[in-house]
């Protein structure tokens, strides 16, 4: 158990998506003008992520990883050992690419309001690194399948705690008396990367 | 050339910026953008893909159904990373060893998809294949820009030839430990929309 709590910890805190690796960037800057927004897209985010880690967990184990599929296809000579780890990255993208358009249907359907406020972004899901990051970390973490669920779940966590302190930040900023070329992304930039400097601290931690 | 194509082709360069103004490709901006020759290469690789990515898209627009429009591209775009991730290695293998997990993270760079999306699903293949070029050449003055700052400035260097000599080389220039850290570019790129945005004030977005 205390194995688990520290993966989920470190996931969040120390090895956050958004502002330790810049992993998920784009929505990251564009989808934080709102908390009610963020926090949105902080959910469909972290349910991706949840179910995406660990469906490319067992993928990867049962039929990418080198010489998972020997004993199926009965080759006993590791020499013919059969590797499809080239075939990883777009293997990934398709089960990202399937979770995402799952979720766009039921979110059309049942939260349409969410669905709009969204807009183009929700389709970028697939395309936010965070999501693919997450997946290949797993894999070069070589987590078993509790940890990868633990994982995605604390990795979707770190990243919607880091867009909705963004959101956060930039509704208070709207009283600021920013300089006019500044306004808007200009300041979010400068923001986020105040804010990876504050999360650089954490990197001390040791669990 | 008409008008309509050199405002498809060079108005993503400053006007209509993939990264300071449609926030697209931001990620791998911030990760890649420590050394020029990293830079250039990488946005090489990101112009053809989007260029060929956006016209195979456009060609074949009126056949894919919505409802599965991002599996479709996606796997044109995965298909072209491999391309590209294949011919770096037959010709300069030493480069595509530095970069080869950025390479692989095209497939995840907003702007791929975000042009495929909002552009190439709409319009005729030529224009698509020149939206995508010129959307390449934006990313890459941006990279570009903010790779001479953090290399010329963080190491002293340009391309790895010395320009301002160390003072650990006997030279005369400290250089700023802040530019060699990640998040600096988070800086820069915000410096750089500033300086952008003063001279286009018609980009600062209104709130």
């Amino acid at each position: 158990m205390e194995h688990y709590i520290s993966i989920f910890i470190k996931s969040i805190f120390i090895e956050n998506m958004a502002l330790s690796f810049f992993l998920g960037m784009c929505t990251f800057l564009a989808v934080s003008k709102k908390v009610s927004t963020a926090i949105g897209l902080g959910v469909a985010v972290t349910v991706v992520l949840a179910l995406s880690v660990p469906a490319n967990q067992i993928i990867y184990q049962a039929v990418l990883a080198p010489g998972a599929l020997d004993s199926l296809m009965g080759v006993t000579d590791p020499a013919n050992s059969i590797d499809l780890s080239f075939l990883a990255y777009i293997t990934y993208i398709g089960v990202i690419a399937a979770l995402v358009q799952i979720l766009e249907m039921i979110l059309d359907k049942y939260f349409p309001a969410l669905y709009q406020a969204l807009g183009i972004f929700l389709p970028l899901i697939t395309v936010n690194c965070a999501i693919f990051g997450a997946v290949s970390f797993m894999v070069a973490k070589n987590l078993d399948l509790g940890e990868s669920v633990v994982y995605g779940i604390g990795s979707g966590v770190g990243w919607m705690l880091a867009i909705v302190l963004m959101a956060g930040i930039r509704e208070k900023m709207k009283y600021s008396d920013v300089p006019d070329g500044l306004k808007g992304l200009g300041i979010t930039f400068i923001t986020a990367g105040l804010m990876a400097f504050g999360f650089l601290s954490f990197g001390g931690i040791s669990l | 050339m008409s008008t309509d194509t050199k405002k498809v082709l060079f108005g993503p360069i400053i006007n209509n910026n993939p990264i300071t103004l449609q926030v697209l490709g931001v990620c791998s901006a911030l990760a890649v953008s420590n050394s020029m020759a990293n830079a250039l290469v990488m946005s090489l690789a990101v112009m053809m893909v989007t260029a060929f990515s956006s016209m195979f898209i456009s060609m074949i627009r009126n056949q894919i159904p919505s409802s599965v429009r991002i599996i479709v591209q996606m796997a044109i775009i995965a298909s072209l990373v491999i391309v590209v991730d294949q011919v770096l290695q037959a010709f300069s293998y030493q480069l595509s060893k530095s970069l080869s997990v950025y390479v692989g993270l095209i497939i995840t760079n907003c702007i791929v998809m975000g042009r495929a999306e909002a552009f190439a699903m709409k319009e005729k293949p030529l224009a698509s294949f020149l939206d995508g070029i010129g959307n390449g050449l934006g990313y890459g003055a941006v990279l570009l820009t903010v790779a001479t700052f953090r290399e010329l400035f963080g190491f002293g260097r340009l391309f790895g030839i010395e320009i301002l000599p160390l003072i650990q080389n006997d030279g005369w220039y400290q250089a700023n430990g802040l530019l060699v850290l990640p998040f600096s570019s988070f800086f820069v790129i915000g410096l750089l929309i500033w300086a952008v945005r003063t001279k286009k004030p018609e980009q600062v977005e209104k709130d």
